[in-house]
């Protein structure tokens, strides 16, 4: 019944995986963010992820060490980031159509891969709960926080450090000129270019990571398709997050709470009407369709995002 | 004097530019320009659209590389491959359309792009300090932490000149800096420029405004068609001259009108309210008449109702309560379509964007209004032959310059892309025009061209109601002057009676 929800156990359950949830799309959306500050809206994180998930899979499975499969996802998510940037600022490709077609690569690519070096779905020992002294002993707010797996513990380490990157050093304040009116910064001798080829890159980067943090820390297994649609909602919540770091903290918070409510009303066997637990799973992406209309227009995005720059035009 | 300027800086004595030449795919844009300019010295760029001034200035700023000639600084030859070797030879422009980030505050867009003393961190607070010290020499008042979309247009611009200041310019390129200031800023600008130019300071003022040139210039260089047609002290250098030099033939001169004879009431629009884009009031109770014959010109500063009204008139923006009527017949809350068809033509502000489509051929765009009725349509099919003829007459009746027929309209110059517009509106016969701003970033001869078609249509017997922020525009057409403000018709003033000064009080709201 409903009331099996509102036990201690439960609730510290349901609060744990919610934060450990949060972790891809934190990785993916921060990067994203950096993006689309800079004007440039990839859509192919989902197939970024993708690769560096596999990246990170085949390198801990082969070597045993989740760090040097970390390491693999960054290099993978840095090369398809750059794959992005080569695509969208230098031959100006539309952006969202290039996009998906990094996307539909990525995804493709990772099914090959997966296919010709593994073949058969295998588990992976990852990164394990790392429990921080004292802090872990805390109740109910030690088991939530701090029992939680490295990756984790990054992912919102990144939410300050995004910030400081944005708001506190002249590589943001770049950034954000960029993505508002890049003629502007460029008659001040900002590489517009450069900007936007690195802001893309550490997005694919991040992405790799983002992919990662699923195969070597939350689930240790790949598959096809591993990441089912994870991407793409990292990209909503960039707009969902009004693109800030600490707002896409909260949707990210939001989103991967309500799904670990849902998860766990499904493992609980909580009866649902209709006997429909798809209509359980639908709930965080509804919810995030809400939210994204009834905070449409609160927030103006960058000027520039999604628009090719030239000099002179 | 000593040869720093007060930001510290050194000044540039001397800037020569000899024998430019900069070709474009199909254009000879610059050919062998001459052009130098002086420490403490305004010079004047004058040339209409497309004589070459912008090539030039890119040019100096390094946005352009010139195919021929060369730069001389103080005497020696210099190369400028892009804005930061020009920012580093102490030269700063001052962009028509303002290089500014408007999310970001006054002092972050100065310091963007600079060089950090706290490495890769921001230093905004030293650049604040700097900003302040800055706006105190140069009497530029400035607030470092404003965001720069709150600020006024004129604020804007002070900004735009401490970032240049900010970066060491000596010699500073403004692009039609008054373009888009009312009269008070225009006269405040001023005198910032002045105290630089006694200062130490370069400036080369890029306009087509006789009157600021010889208000403010000591020398000018006139451009045509690319080419240097002559430099010469201001002094001593009338209006008409500089406007002959310009055009390459008499111009510059007022329009010759008619004596006023007006009939009926064509145009009345009773008690009008309407809110704008945001929803907030824009119309507070606008009532006037205009009569078939006269010309009614509307004056105000930008943002005071004007768009809102042209468009409640033309049916594109409902009116929250009051009347408009139309010969007569009221057509409040009637499609634009319906009010186009009783008589309406509208000439928009913004014509790229509302009196056109961009990617549309000319011919296309002349038969935008009346694409769906004989003789360019029948039954639904369009008649090509008469869509070819009669718009190669009004392209050669209305002096458009285009390739062809087939050439899409945004490839075409703006007094072109505004003739289209008038041959549309007028070859329509229309009881009434609006014409929003019909001469907003034309060159002379287009200017004139359009202000002789609205005489001539008013001579007709047309009511045209004429809303410009160009007071001289009005001045020189309008039989009656109507001011706005805030919503509001502060003044209804017959053009004998009408002065800058009393229309700019108007204009400021003082109720006469």
């Amino acid at each position: 019944m409903i009331s099996q929800l509102f036990t201690e156990a439960v609730l510290i359950g349901i609060l744990t995986s919610g934060i450990r949830l949060a972790t891809p799309y934190l990785f993916a959306s921060i990067g994203e963010m950096f993006g689309q500050r800079s004007g440039v809206l990839n859509l192919g994180v989902e197939g970024m992820m993708l690769m560096g998930a596999f990246a990170a899979f085949y390198v801990t499975l082969t070597t045993g060490s989740p760090w040097l499969g970390l390491l693999a996802s960054i290099l993978v998510g840095t090369l398809m980031g750059l794959a992005m940037a080569v695509i969208s600022v230098t031959f100006q490709a539309e952006q969202g159509i290039s996009g998906i077609g990094v996307y539909l690569f990525g995804l493709g690519m990772s099914e090959l891969l997966f296919k010709k070096m593994l073949g058969t779905v295998e588990t992976v020992s990852g990164f394990r709960p790392l429990a921080i002294p004292v802090l872990s002993d805390i109740p109910i707010i030690g088991p939530i926080l701090f029992q939680q797996s490295a990756m984790v513990y990054l992912a919102y380490l990144l939410v300050p450090v995004a910030w400081f990157v944005l708001y506190r050093t002249t590589f943001g304040l770049k950034i954000r000129a960029v993505g508002e009116n890049p003629a502007a910064a460029d008659s001040l001798g900002v590489s517009v270019k450069r900007t936007r080829y690195m802001t893309v890159t550490l997005g694919g980067a991040l992405a790799g990571v983002a992919g990662a943090s699923l195969s070597i820390a939350l689930l240790n297994v790949f598959q096809q398709n591993l990441t089912s649609g994870i991407g793409f909602i990292a990209v909503a919540l960039v707009y969902f997050g009004g693109w800030r770091p600490y707002g896409v903290l909260f949707g990210a918070l939001l989103f991967s709470m309500v799904n670990a409510l849902q998860l766990w009303i499904q493992a609980l066997n909580i009866p649902i009407p209709f006997d429909a637990s798809e209509l359980l799973i639908m709930m965080p992406y509804v919810l995030t369709i809400l939210v994204l209309m009834f905070s449409a227009g609160r927030v103006r995005k960058p000027s520039a995002l999604g628009a090719i720059y030239e000099r002179g035009t | 004097m000593t040869d720093l300027l007060p930001s510290g800086h050194p000044r540039i004595d001397h800037l020569e530019m000899r024998g430019i030449t900069k070709r474009f795919p199909g254009v000879l844009a610059s050919d062998h320009v001459d052009f130098d300019v002086r420490t403490g010295e305004v010079h004047a760029l004058l040339g209409e659209n497309g004589a070459g001034k912008s090539t030039l200035m890119r040019i100096l700023y390094g946005l352009y590389q010139p195919d021929e000639g060369e730069i001389r600084l103080n005497g020696q030859v210099v190369s400028i491959q892009s804005p930061a070797d020009a920012i580093r030879y102490g030269i700063g422009m001052i962009h028509q359309h303002f290089m500014l980030v408007p999310t970001l505050t006054v002092k972050e867009n100065v310091a963007l792009g600079l060089k950090s003393s706290r490495s890769f961190l921001t230093d905004l607070d030293k650049v604040a300090a700097r900003i302040e010290q800055l706006a105190k020499l140069y009497s530029l008042d400035v607030d470092p932490d404003a965001v720069v979309w709150q600020l006024s247009v004129g604020q804007q611009q002070r900004v735009e000149i401490i970032k240049a200041l900010y970066r060491g310019a000596a010699l500073l390129i403004l692009d039609e800096p008054t373009a888009v200031l009312t009269p008070q800023e225009v006269d405040e600008f001023f005198v910032i420029l002045e105290q630089m130019k006694r200062d130490g300071h370069a400036l080369i003022f890029i306009s087509h405004k006789l009157h600021e040139v010889i208000q403010l210039c000591n020398r000018v260089t006139v451009l045509r068609d690319g080419r240097t047609i002559g430099t010469t002290k201001v002094e001593g250098t009338t209006k008409q001259q500089l406007a002959e030099m310009m055009v390459g033939r008499p111009a510059g001169l007022q329009p010759t009108k008619k004596p006023l004879d007006a009939h009926e009431v064509r145009l009345s629009v009773r008690n009008v309210e309407a809110l704008n884009d945001r929803g907030r009031p824009a119309l507070r109770g606008v009532s006037f008449d205009v009569r078939a014959g006269e010309i009614v010109g509307l004056a105000g500063v930008s943002g005071n109702g004007q768009r809102t009204l042209a468009e409640v008139i033309a049916g594109l923006r409902p009116a929250t309560s009051g009347e408009v009527s139309l010969g007569g017949r009221n057509v409040t809350g009637l499609s634009p379509r319906r009010v186009m068809a009783l008589g309406l033509s509208y000439i928009p502000e913004e014509r790229m964007r509302d009196g056109m489509i961009r990617e549309f051929t000319v011919a296309e765009n002349i038969i935008l209004r009346e694409f769906d009725q004989p003789p360019y349509a029948r039954s639904g099919f369009l008649n090509q032959a008469a869509i070819q003829r009669n718009s190669r007459e009004l392209v050669n009746s209305f002096n458009v310059k285009t390739p062809s027929l087939e050439t899409p309209a945004k490839n075409l110059s703006g007094g072109n892309i505004q003739k289209i517009i008038l041959a549309r509106e007028i070859s329509r016969r229309p009881q009434v025009i609006v014409a929003a701003q019909p001469t907003r970033g034309l060159d002379i001869g287009a200017t004139e061209y359009v202000h002789a078609r609205l005489l001539e249509q008013r001579d007709q017997g047309t009511a045209t109601l004429l809303i410009s922020e160009d007071l001289d525009e009005i001045l020189a057409l309008a039989d009656r002057i109507l001011v706005i403000c805030d919503g509001r018709i502060m003044g209804d003033v017959p053009r004998a009676e009408a002065t800058a000064e009393k229309l700019g009080l108007l204009m400021a709201g003082v109720e006469s």
